[in-house]
């Protein structure tokens, strides 16, 4: 399988008045065709503006000050505008976390499904129109010709995310980027929603980047999965070795604090602490201060190492899986 | 696992439920609002009809008789016709002078607030969009003009460029544009930082498209709120210059001059030259100023119930 999207060295820091953050500093994953891979991560680790880094979106006073980004091969991280937006929407799609937010209130569905397609496409108004339509019933959306005719505040929240996830899959790209797309709804149209992701994924060979702070919904569905903490990936590995057999202390908290059936009436793990201050990060590994093994080796930053085909930022792993 | 999975239920679309149609039955819960639509209808109407529904043209002068002059109201004319709002110094039946005067006024009102508008929001969008230093000198140089009385803008200006309709219309969007300027300017920058716009930007959209298709209409509710207030705003201040003597020439009375024409009888008993145009321009103003109010509650989510 040939690798669609690869990401080296990537740094993205923020420049404000009150110091650099580093929301992304130093991550490398691949994402090869057809596969879906699971961002996971908390609030404020760096997902997200890792996703806007792809699209090249960054805002001042936020910028890519290192890193390469290769997307079929070609350099894209700071490439020049006019090429970014050749490949937005066509080659590269993204799907956002609120449905209720993404879609123009005041035009129709087929307004803002059309423009997508003809932003990137000669093609006649009609065709795109019989696109559109056909992507909305692949999406699982009934009697699309009337969905198309509506406005976003006609549908609910599960349906304009399907029809968001249509737009995404429009000009059939060779990447999704799905920006935490089912935190919004509810568990069972969560489940759909990602029923019918993999479903097009399958079907038409897209790589995809699943960003999320569930670890449940990324264990069904991704190939691979890379821990991200404060800007930095921790942990990196096929799905089932990541949540079978945790190593990097902090994935293993992340699994240990997920409810479930066998731990009934126990006390749920929790991890202690805050994520660290961006303004002030630690020297050493970011998340030592919050680290049932931390040791003082862990005021230098711990390398990246490979163990069992997986990539580990940790001087301490936990080969044996104790979490509490 | 496919039939767990079962496609979201259809919610019946019976009507397709366009935001203007929303718009409009929340419009008319209002009874005033919906009176004072009627209203301005009205006079609109009366003013688009009238040289069909007069019997004189005030403006052609071989019409006009002087002979006719301070007529009170129902009285008949020389050329036979009952004068039913009386006639001013110089023999004008007032019911005719009244509508072509309401013809001139509101066009003046509406000519001025599309092109206060157009300009205004087309600057305002810039500053929003381009940010930094150029928003910085816009929004200064909108400031120092609403620092300014509009009166007194438009009145230095009518000085400086002399009578005539296009002199007034260009000093009233010179004093009018800063209005439209700020509002657009404050909405855009609420709605460049909503997710839609972030959205369009990933579809690969150029920056033009996603400011005038996807940031414009979404700054379209306040813009036609200032719009309407404006507009009736624009006429007063067309009627203030005419009657003070920078506006409108006597040939081509408006409701300003007709009442500055009465002023001088007002003392003397005669007061209908005055006051019958002056109760035109408070019911066209005042019907412009109910429709705005209620479009602005109506089109302003923070205000509905």
């Amino acid at each position: 399988m040939s690798d669609v999207l690869q990401v080296s060295a990537l740094r993205t820091h923020f420049f404000t008045h009150a110091g650099v953050v580093k929301a992304v500093d130093g991550i490398d994953f691949t994402v090869r065709k057809g596969e879906v891979m699971g961002l996971v991560g908390e609030s404020g680790s760096g997902k997200s503006i890792t996703g806007f880094s792809i699209l090249g979106l960054i805002d001042p006073p936020g910028r890519i000050v290192e890193g390469s980004i290769r997307f079929n091969g070609a350099e894209i991280a700071n490439a020049p505008e006019p090429e970014l937006q050749k490949l937005r929407g066509n080659r590269i799609a993204m799907i956002f976390q609120d449905p209720m937010m993404t879609l123009n209130p005041v035009l129709r569905i087929d307004t803002q499904m059309i423009e997508a397609i003809l932003a990137h496409e000669d093609i006649p108004r009609q065709t795109a129109w019989e696109r559109s339509r056909d992507a909305l019933g692949l999406v699982g959306i009934p009697s699309p010709e009337e969905r198309l005719r509506a406005y976003p505040h006609q549908l609910s929240g599960g349906m304009r995310q399907r029809v968001a996830i249509a737009t995404a899959f429009l000009n059939r790209p060779d990447l999704i980027i799905a920006d935490e797309p089912t935190t919004a709804l509810d568990v069972t149209i969560q489940a759909q929603i990602i029923h019918e992701a993999q479903k097009l994924t399958r079907q038409t060979g897209t790589a995809m980047i699943w960003i999320t702070h569930d670890l449940a919904v990324v264990a069904g569905l991704a190939d691979h999965i890379s821990v991200m903490y404060a800007g930095r990936i921790v942990e990196q590995g096929a799905t089932d070795d990541v949540i079978d057999r945790p190593l990097h202390p902090y994935t293993v908290g992340l699994l240990g604090s997920v409810p479930s059936a066998n731990k009934r009436g126990q006390r749920l793990y929790q991890i202690e602490g805050m994520t660290p201050n961006m303004l002030a990060m630690p020297t050493g590994c970011a998340f030592a201060p919050r680290c049932r093994a931390a040791t003082p080796a862990c005021d230098t930053a711990p390398p990246i190492t490979d163990i069992d085909g997986r990539q580990l930022r940790c001087h301490h792993p936990q080969i044996a899986g104790v979490a509490s | 696992m496919s039939d767990m999975i079962a496609p979201e239920t259809a919610t019946p679309v019976a009507k397709v439920e366009t935001p203007f149609r929303r718009f409009a039955s929340e419009f008319f819960e209002s009874r005033i609002a919906t009176v004072a639509l009627c209203l301005l209808g009205l006079i609109i109407l009366l003013a688009v009809l009238a040289p069909w529904i007069t019997p004189q043209n005030p403006y052609d002068l071989a019409q006009v008789d002087v002979l006719d002059g301070r007529l009170p109201p129902g009285s008949e004319a020389f050329a036979g016709y009952t004068m039913w709002l009386g006639s001013d110094g110089s023999g004008r039946d007032l019911y005719s002078a009244i509508l072509y005067g309401l013809r001139i006024s509101l066009s003046v009102g509406v000519a001025s607030g599309i092109i206060a508008l157009a300009i205004g929001m087309a600057i305002g969008l810039l500053a929003a969009y381009a940010g930094g230093r150029t928003e910085n000198i816009i929004m200064r140089v909108v400031d120092l003009q609403l620092s300014f009385p509009a009166a007194l803008v438009a009145l230095m200006l009518v000085a400086i460029l002399g009578k005539g309709i296009d002199k007034i219309i260009l000093a009233l969007v010179v004093a009018q544009w800063a209005y439209y300027a700020r509002t657009v300017r404050g909405t855009a920058l609420v709605e460049r930082n909503k997710e839609y716009v972030e959205a369009a930007q990933c579809l690969g959209l150029s920056r033009l498209r996603v400011v005038f298709r996807h940031i414009l209409p979404n700054c379209l509710a306040p813009l036609i709120v200032v719009g309407t207030v404006q507009t009736a705003h624009a006429i007063s201040l067309e009627a203030t210059l005419s009657f003070l003597g920078v506006g409108l020439p006597q040939t081509e009375p408006s409701l300003g001059v007709l009442i500055a024409n009465g002023f001088e009888y007002m003392l003397s008993g005669r007061y209908w030259i005055s006051v019958f145009p002056g109760l035109a321009l408070l019911f066209t103003v005042v019907s412009i100023n109910l429709v705005g109010d209620q479009l602005r509650d109506v089109l302003n989510p923070r205000l509905k119930k």
